[in-house]
């Protein structure tokens, strides 16, 4: 185990925040199982609540290098494993002119080497001298035959390859799976990973991590953008605004400058937040209406307290 | 205390009794869950029950399956140490004994803690003080036996008011009852989910609440709790239809060589072709016209029809349904627009404009319309798929029109609701059409997933 590993909770806590990620309790907690045993992890929950930053902080706070394999339909094992660099294989037969029985063997063996073996993410992290954190990202956009050949992978920590033999890891790479939930994974490869659950954050945490990200912003209308964020997001919407676009949002409205989420302000950055045509009526339908109450309601309270101060502030 | 069982006869039966309820927990994962826990303090409740939690419950159902139990196993366990009837009665009192006569300033006292309490968003405080709120009222009144009336009852005798919509001409001077929504939906959670507590500990059973393990009704009846399962179905139609492609690449023996790659590849290796280059296959992009009936004769049916249309426009961009009782009608855009399944399938019975004059399908007529509506947009990457059981009420089927259509769209299923042995009598001309496509019985959603099943296998079509 290198130096730098955490040895408690709070100790991964602590890492995380300093590599930019505010962890929950439970986050953290997973996080630590999965250095300290050795597990892998698969993170579930709704886009966008920073499964995949999860990985990236983890990362940098071990000090490994993250090596991640993107899933997709009809992902295979050339692009996820290893495939034989049979063009410079070739060229090497070529080039050994002669055709002796004792040299074709030595060639046999020479051709199947490590030297023609391209490597592909899972054999990277596998094959790697120093520990890495390795990133299955979307691990549901694949097919359940892919899965079925990582699950090698990910208990043994091991890559057979039929013309070499088996390729152990030399270190313990710890393993991040992320899912969006879009399908069922199997209950194989379930049973080899710890599961973590990532939600919205609550209003407190979520509102740490906007100022976490954009320090500039006043805490007011930081505390103000998370609650309507929170609002959004319990409208039955097609896709919920994600943390990484409160988050964009944040930004936006520090360039533009804005001071407060008004109507106006709102309606002119929304498309930040709300990505669909018919999710922007929505929106705008009900935010904007209790934004507008807001307002004229704050109004009516100043007009209360200074009543003799003409109304133009 | 050496008597008691031990930590691991502990939670090899806390595993069991996750089992019963339907959570797979298997020996390795009981195994993850001792490593797990060597690593974690046990003097903390929230990390301990997350380190159980992340190795042994692994969906957000069993999640919540996971909750209850634990709660549950572990009030057994308090229980099964506050030995004697006396113990479990001070144990239930939990400071409850001031409520012994609750007069209306006490009462009081509790709506200010509880107000201070949501406003505080202390979690732990508030759920003591639904324990208490519960406490005196179970003193009071007998519980009505239903949660949601107890949760009700309980919030209004405290005279917990959310705040005004409009805050009125009075609005900002009446301070008193200014609860926010969300605060009092949190303790009216908090109530309910001590209440539900308290109902397992008195029937000592899990709530009944979990009806999502039984799919295979006859034919279902809660649209709602079945739309769930059918998205699931077809989102895995949808994998399966998009990387056809895939394996028809892994079938196919011969492919076409990209004469023009080739020899540029050639040039790395001095002019040797020494690797082909093939023309890349296409993976299809699935193009779907569903046709749906929802006429009377299958109107149990047709909820579910509904849902899997449903669950289809979500799962697919490119696809255009259709429903038709007399004629067809195309409601596309009813399901672009309208992500509610009640508001759909309302829309759909009121207007859609199915002309429903008689109530009885008339296919041929149906038949002869859709030709004439996709005639021209059909190609053979397209997917037809008929939901309807083929009953005519005694018309012409026009199969002909029918195989016109199947001809035009690359594949043709037909989804009939009613059960295999009831095809072909009176009225249904199933075999009609059946020589054109392929029939399926679907009624259920594990028949559903057979259809999609059968999709993978291989189609003998000439290309």
């Amino acid at each position: 185990m290198e130096p730098s590993a955490p040895r408690t909770i709070a100790d991964v806590e602590e890492g995380l925040r300093e590599a930019g990620y505010l962890p929950s309790r439970a986050a953290a907690l997973v996080s630590h199982l999965a250095v300290t045993l050795g597990k892998p992890v698969l993170v579930e929950g709704p886009a966008g609540v920073g499964k995949t930053e999860l990985a990236k902080a983890l990362s940098s706070m071990l000090g490994r290098p993250l090596v991640r394999l993107q899933c997709y339909e009809g992902l295979d094992e050339a692009k996820a494993l290893y495939e034989w660099n049979y063009r410079k294989q070739l060229l090497r037969i070529q080039a050994s002119e002669s055709e002796r029985q004792d040299e074709w063997e030595s060639l046999q063996e020479d051709i199947f080497g490590e030297e023609f073996l391209l490597t592909r993410p899972l054999m990277r992290a596998i094959a790697s001298e120093q520990p890495v954190v390795l990133l299955i990202d979307e691990i549901d956009k694949t097919d359940q035959e892919f899965e079925a050949m990582l699950l090698e992978v990910l208990s043994d920590f091991q890559i057979s390859i039929p013309e070499l033999g088996v390729v152990r890891a030399r270190t313990q790479p710890v393993v991040v799976l992320t899912s969006n939930n879009s399908r069922e994974l199997t209950e194989a490869l379930k049973r080899r990973c710890l599961y973590l659950w990532l939600d919205y954050p609550c209003l407190e945490h979520e509102l740490a991590i906007v100022r976490l990200h954009a320090p500039e912003l006043s805490e007011t209308v930081a505390r103000r953008l998370v609650e309507v964020v929170g609002m959004v997001r319990d409208l039955d919407l097609k896709k919920p605004p994600s943390i990484a676009e409160s988050i964009d949002w944040a930004r936006a409205l520090l360039l533009l400058g804005a001071s407060d989420i008004d109507t106006d302000t709102f309606n002119e950055t929304m498309s930040v937040i709300v990505k669909h045509r018919t999710d922007m009526d929505i929106v705008a339908e009900r935010v904007g209406i209790k934004l507008g109450e807001r307002a004229e309601a704050e109004r009516a309270a100043e007009g209360a307290d200074a009543s003799t101060v003409d109304l133009s502030t | 205390m050496e008597s008691r069982p031990t930590l691991p006869a502990q939670l090899l039966s806390f595993g069991e009794q996750l089992r019963d309820e339907g959570v797979s927990v298997g020996t390795s994962e009981l195994l993850d869950c001792f490593a797990a826990l060597a690593q974690v303090s046990w003097t903390s409740q929230a990390d301990f029950k997350e380190a159980l939690s992340a190795t042994l419950a692994k969906s957000p159902e069993d999640r919540r399956t996971f909750d209850r139990v634990f709660d549950r196993f572990m009030f057994r366990a308090v229980e099964a140490q506050a030995i004697g009837p006396e113990m479990s009665e001070r144990l239930g009192e939990g400071g409850g004994a001031a409520m012994q006569d609750l007069s209306g300033s006490e009462l009081e006292a509790l709506r200010e803690q509880i107000a201070e309490a949501l406003a505080d968003g202390s979690e732990g405080a508030l759920r003591d003080l639904a324990l208490l709120a519960i406490a005196a009222f179970s003193r009071e009144a007998e519980g009505s036996g239903v949660i949601g009336v107890d949760v009700q009852r309980i919030r209004r005798a405290l005279g917990l008011r959310a705040e005004q919509q409009q805050p009125g001409p009075h609005g900002q001077d009446a301070r008193r009852p200014g609860l926010s929504r969300e605060a009092l939906r949190r303790f009216e959670a908090l109530l309910r989910e001590e209440l539900e507590r308290a109902q397992a500990r008195r029937t000592q059973k899990l709530p009944p609440a979990r009806p999502l393990n039984e799919l295979d009704r006859a034919l279902p009846s809660g649209p709602l709790a079945d739309l769930a399962a059918v998205h699931r179905v077809v989102a895995q139609l949808r994998r399966r239809l998009a990387t056809q492609g895939m394996q028809a690449r892994g079938r196919r023996t011969h492919a076409h060589v990209d004469v023009r790659r080739t020899m540029r590849a050639s040039l790395q290796t001095g002019g040797v072709p020494v690797e082909l280059k093939f023309r890349p296959r296409r993976p299809r992009r699935p193009e779907i016209y569903v046709l749906c009936d929802v006429s009377t004769s299958v109107t149990s049916a047709s909820v579910f029809f509904l849902s899997v249309l449903h669950a289809l426009h979500d799962a697919f961009r490119k696809m255009r349904s259709f429903v038709f009782i007399e004629r067809v009608s195309e409601v596309t855009d009813v399901f672009e627009h309208e992500r509610d399944f009640r508001a759909i399938s309302e829309k759909i019975g009121k207007d859609a404009g199915v002309a429903d004059i008689s109530g009885y399908t008339d296919y041929g007529r149906v038949f002869r319309e859709m030709l004439e509506l996709v005639e021209d947009d059909l190609h053979p990457r397209a997917t037809l798929i008929v939901l309807g059981d083929a009953r005519t009420n005694g018309r012409d089927p026009r199969s002909d029109l029918f195989g016109a259509l199947a001809a035009k769209a690359g594949r043709t299923f037909w989804l009939n609701p009613e059960p295999r042995l009831y095809w072909n009598y009176g009225d249904s001309v199933i075999a009609a059409y059946e020589r054109h496509c392929t029939a399926f019985e679907c009624w259920t959603t594990a028949q559903l997933e057979d259809f999609v099943k059968a999709l993978t296998r291989p189609v003998n079509r000439a290309a």
